[in-house]
């Protein structure tokens, strides 16, 4: 297993079953590891010595972690345990987790090259390194489930089945795109898969999250839809959680024991602001107890830990037993965007994360464990290579929107709206371009 | 209890009087004489009845909408009737809720969001603006947001400068949103039932002073299948020497100043706007063209007001039937006073609207007239 931050103190089993914190283990990143590693958990660099301070260790922390372990949590450890000898995955999920990885890896890689060559426009906001807990969590879903992204949403849809096809056709502004290259980088939409955006303002999606999983709710008790037992996932970083809809959202999603699970990518860095720099307590998870939820933090460098907090947690939710808070620590290997220089954080810091980069990681994993051999891993690179080159090429041949959809979908009922009285749409009328938008 | 279809009624007691104040009575205008009376709340409530009762999917959220029986007494019984799980008492978490229901129509529910007053959507206008009314069109017509923002809007009395404002022309320059502003009770069951009905965000302006104002309701207004068509314009009183536009409470003004008129010979033409967005220009501009003179009048701030629209497009459809320059008539471009002289200057009234009638139809001396 690729080492941890953590690893010489909390993982001496080769084989680390327990990603979820547990009652006799509060704690993933124990405070004097913390103290003379400047970048293990919320690592940040050494100058920020004095934001460190209120989170330097102390009983009564300890103590609040242990509350934050839910029964549940407990109850799976221990069980698990029984099973040690047991391998978290099988040959099919891992093939399948790996190859869910490297798409997301190679069709961020080739979005830059794409925007590099102006291809595409705007924010691209990419997702290296932080594959594992995409893959992790959402490889779990059903269809039927929800997602609701942020503005670094190109590979969350991926993972929820979106086609790479129609992904890289709307990042290239192309009527083939899944939103008919009316919604670009940051507004991925897709009904067929339940995905409900690609949100670009910071904790816009979490309310529009706890809908959707009020709605499974209400499906099944008001409209009698016994079999309803949809989950949504909410995914937001760390700088997000010091918004004030972040906290309304606890609050109710506690309050009405919605099927949800809020998921940080906790990448530590709101694009310059350092999260222990932006944040009073950086223990995100904590902030699950207070609302009465679990809080969980999982390495989200290591796909199997995120999965199997992501099989608790989703569980959870499906059974109708209420929401469950993750912070899954991980680390974006690009800048906040393809137009951030990146030039505030500690290139220490940065190498440190690329060693523990989560496909290698998975990739070791497999093949220590004679999961699947060089050569069906190499298969499963070629393969999405040829997707991501297919996408590409679907993408430049694709062709533009046409002049007459710059109106289309503004109203699911347009009447009165855009519309001449001859049924036209009003931009195929001449005067139209009276108005500033030139069409 | 659920999907049985109830008949109408509506179910709350009489005069429950939110604020006590009365406008100026308007019920001359209205039609079918000998009618029956319904107040602008039962009016609204029987039509969140009806709608609840006919389609399980919609439902109601908002601060104090259930077990306080509504803030404005709106939502009064509903709880009763439908239960805690579709008339939802939220926290006090604009953004949080608004949100959530917003997200809820994204998955096929259709709720109704209550704002205690619109003055609180501000905490929630993302939710309305970015994820409502952007969706259908960011997600290429593959999400649609079935849902209702309605609440009290403009400028109650005495509650300052924080609580007393129009957000008509604000919304109403939104593309995604359809804004509805009704004025009677007829308007209010209608245009509420129409849309809780329609497949997009429906932002829906009422007015805390009109809840306990008894209009006439015909029986086909009454019958649970009556709806109004969005972007619609309702004549309210047909005139030939100058046409008024007005919405909301406004409509009982323009109403009162044409009473005024008709007595110095000017006969006025009231135009109900009913929907803010889309706007009737063929109605307005067809009722221009017969009178040739424009008076609009709103309680919202001029600038790029809705009456600045109205102008905009009777110039540019119908300048050549112009006798006279427009007028606007709007509330004055300041944040709202509180002292109640100051606060009823900084609202049109009727008299203004007179004023300014008579001056398109040259029967006053521009200038001094104002003083």
């Amino acid at each position: 297993m690729a080492a941890t931050a953590f690893s010489s103190t909390k993982f001496t089993q080769p084989l680390p079953l327990n990603s979820t914190r547990s009652a006799d283990r509060p704690l993933l990143f124990p405070a004097h590891s913390f103290k003379t590693t400047p970048s293990s958990f919320l690592g940040s660099t050494h100058k920020l010595s004095l934001s460190r301070a209120p989170i330097s260790p102390s009983s009564s922390r300890r103590s609040a972690a242990v509350v934050a372990v839910s029964e549940v949590v407990k109850e799976k450890k221990t069980k698990s345990s029984a099973s040690l000898s047991n391998l978290l995955i099988t040959k099919e999920e891992g093939l399948e987790l790996y190859e869910d990885m490297v798409l997301g890896r190679s069709f961020e890689d080739m979005c830059a090259q794409m925007y590099y060559r102006g291809k595409m426009f705007g924010f691209v906001h990419l997702y290296n390194g932080q594959e594992a807990v995409s893959t992790g969590f959402i490889k779990l879903l059903k269809q039927e489930d929800s997602v609701v992204s942020t503005y670094r949403d190109h590979v969350h849809a991926l993972s929820k089945g979106v086609p790479a096809r129609a992904v890289m056709s709307e990042l290239f502004g192309k009527t083939t795109g899944c939103c008919r290259g009316q919604g670009g980088s940051m507004h991925m939409f897709s009904k067929e898969h339940n995905l409900l955006g690609g949100f670009a303002f910071i904790g816009e999606g979490i309310p529009v999250a706890t809908g959707a999983a009020f709605t499974s709710k209400y499906r099944r008790e008001v409209l009698k839809e016994a079999d309803c037992d949809h989950v949504t996932l909410a995914f937001f970083g760390d700088g997000t959680c010091n918004n004030g809809q972040f906290f309304e959202c606890l609050n109710m999603a506690a309050l009405w024991k919605l099927p949800i699970v809020f998921v940080v990518e906790n990448n530590l860095w709101a694009i310059g602001m350092s999260h222990l720099r932006a944040t009073s307590d950086p223990q995100i998870w904590k902030k699950g107890p207070a609302f009465g939820m679990p809080g969980v933090h999982v390495d989200g460098m290591d796909v199997l830990k995120v999965r199997e907090v992501a099989k608790e947690a989703i569980g959870r939710a499906r059974r109708g037993e209420g929401p469950t808070l993750v912070e899954c620590e991980t680390y974006r290997f690009r800048g906040h965007s393809l137009a951030d220089p990146d030039e505030l954080r500690d290139p220490a810091e940065k190498a440190h994360y690329a060693a523990r980069d989560p496909i290698s990681a998975l990739k070791t994993y497999m093949l220590e464990n004679n999961l699947a051999s060089e050569a069906e891993l190499k298969a499963v690179d070629k393969k999405i290579d040829e997707l991501v080159e297919d996408a590409v090429e679907f993408a430049d041949e694709s062709p533009l929107p046409a002049r007459s959809q710059l109106l289309e979908n503004v109203f699911a009922d347009p009447r009165g709206f855009g519309i001449g009285p001859d049924g036209r749409y009003r931009c195929e009328d001449p005067k139209f371009t009276e108005g500033t938008a030139k069409v | 209890m659920l999907g049985s279809l109830r008949k109408i009624v509506s179910q709350s007691p009489r005069g429950i009087s939110a604020s006590g104040i009365r406008i100026i009575a308007s019920r001359t205008y209205a039609s079918s004489a000998g009618a029956k009376e319904m107040t602008v709340r039962d009016a609204l409530n029987s039509a969140l009845d009806e709608e609840m009762s006919a389609d399980p999917s919609v439902l109601l959220m908002g601060e104090e909408v259930g077990e306080y029986q509504g803030a404005y007494k709106i939502s009064k019984g509903l709880l009763d009737k439908y239960g805690p799980k579709r008339v939802i008492d939220t926290p006090i978490t604009e953004a949080g809720f608004t949100g959530m229901a917003v997200g809820a129509a994204y998955h096929g529910l259709r709720p109704i969001v209550e704002f205690m007053t619109f003055n609180f959507s501000m905490q929630a206008i993302d939710h309305i603006i970015n994820s409502a009314a952007k969706s259908n069109y960011m997600s290429g017509g593959q999400i649609s947001v079935p849902i209702v923002f309605r609440g009290p809007n403009g400028a109650a009395s005495g509650v300052g400068a924080q609580h007393s404002q129009c957000y008509a022309a604000w919304y109403g320059s939104c593309p995604g949103l359809k804004v509805l502003a009704p004025y009677s009770s007829e308007d209010a069951r209608g245009l509420l039932k129409a849309a809780i009905r329609d497949p997009d965000p429906v932002v829906f302006l009422e007015n805390e002073l009109l809840y306990g104002e008894s209009f006439p309701v015909s029986a086909e207004v009454l019958d649970s299948s009556f709806c109004l068509p969005i972007g619609k314009a309702k004549i309210e009183l047909e005139g030939k020497d100058v046409t008024i536009t007005a919405f909301s409470k406004m409509v009982g003004y323009a109403l009162k100043a044409a009473e005024i008129l008709a007595k110095e010979g000017i006969s006025a033409e009231v135009i109900n706007l009913r929907s803010i967005r889309p706007l009737d220009r063929a109605t307005i501009n067809a009722s221009v063209r017969k009178t040739n003179r424009l008076v609009t009048v709103e309680e919202g701030f001029p600038q790029h007001g809705v009456g600045a629209e109205i102008c905009a497009s009777i110039v540019e459809e119908s300048f050549q039937y112009l006798d006279a320059p427009v007028e606007r008539i709007s509330g004055a471009d300041v944040p709202m006073p509180y002292a109640a002289n100051l606060e009823r200057m900084a609202v049109p009234q009727v008299e203004d609207i007179v004023r300014a009638a008579k001056r398109t139809c040259y029967r006053s001396v521009p200038v001094a007239a104002n003083a």
